[in-house]
């Protein structure tokens, strides 16, 4: 069998784009932006996460199939984060709600 | 073989997928105890070493580059040293991310920063920074013993390399193996803007 097989470089080119984002992580954490550093901080995580996904795990090649999975893993994770959330952040708002 | 090929690699991603929701359960206790406390959050966050954390961020992109060398190594039918290179530096680099973290929980015993009857705090919120830690051991600690396994799989791969196991027709055990130790560098790739980098360091 043959999957895709990627140049050596442009392995080295998303090394170099994590590395950088590592980099710019940190630099965003220095500088105050309010409420724009965490969302800033996470936009960055995620285009990493991104990159290791699709090139260094090889899903941009890969099957359909394969990328079902991972977005309904992502997607049943969001629908965790926000659903608990919006429980959470409304505690309060009507009487007898609070915790 | 392709068949084969691509049903090991599926099966690989429906147990990351569940390592999604492991790990996504911790992010959730995370979240939910950051937005109850986010000032307490951002003290306790301040007493991590956020320069230790980002060189542990670029030693695990570092390994996941050596992975993915590896295993294309392997499916570009270059010779066994060649892959048994690649993987071997990876693991370096996996031990290398264990050891700045042993440091880490020394220097945080030593201080007192682990939650429990000797948890001590002279900042303005102690109760919400031993909540930030419990979340930091458990998350950090959960993390470790994924590239404990991570590192162990490898050996057995790095064998199985060396008895000339994997070349282009067949090198699926490596590429799958690879999935797993991937995955468990994106988790740190969020963790540590989360637990390193609340509140910003201005």
């Amino acid at each position: 069998m043959s999957g895709h097989v990627a140049p050596k470089s442009l392995y080295y080119t998303i090394f170099a784009a994590l590395i950088f984002g590592t980099f710019l992580t940190v630099v965003v954490a220095k500088i105050d932006l309010g409420i724009f550093n965490n969302i800033a901080m996470l936009a960055i995580a995620c285009a990493k996460a991104s990159l290791v996904v699709l090139f260094f795990m090889h899903v941009k090649w890969s099957s359909r199939l394969t990328w079902v999975v991972v977005c309904s893993g992502i997607f049943w994770l969001l629908i965790m984060f926000t659903l608990t959330m919006s429980d959470y952040m409304t505690r309060g708002w009507v009487a007898g709600t609070w915790k | 073989m392709a068949q084969q090929a691509e049903a090991s690699t599926l099966g690989m991603w429906v147990f990351l997928v569940t390592e999604i929701m492991f790990f996504g359960a911790l992010f959730m206790a995370y979240i939910v105890y950051r937005h109850a406390s986010p000032l307490g959050f951002e003290e306790a966050s301040h007493e991590l070493n956020l320069y230790l954390g980002a060189v542990n961020t670029a030693v695990l992109i570092c390994s996941s580059l050596t992975m993915a060398l590896a295993v294309r190594a392997a499916q570009t039918n270059q010779s066994r040293g060649t892959q048994i290179g690649f993987l071997l530096v990876t693991m370096l680099f996996g031990f290398g991310f264990l050891g700045i973290k042993a440091y880490e929980y020394w220097e945080k015993f030593q201080v007192g920063h682990v939650p429990g009857p000797n948890f001590v705090w002279d900042g303005q919120y102690p109760h919400a920074a031993e909540q930030f830690y419990s979340l930091y051991f458990g998350m950090t600690g959960l993390h470790a013993l994924h590239m404990i396994v991570g590192i162990s799989i490898m050996t057995y791969i790095t064998i199985m390399a060396w008895r000339r196991t994997y070349d282009s027709e067949y090198y699926t055990p490596i590429e799958v193996a690879g999935l797993y130790w991937h995955f468990v560098d994106i988790v740190w790739i969020f963790l540590f803007p989360l637990l390193y980098l609340i509140g910003g360091h201005y």
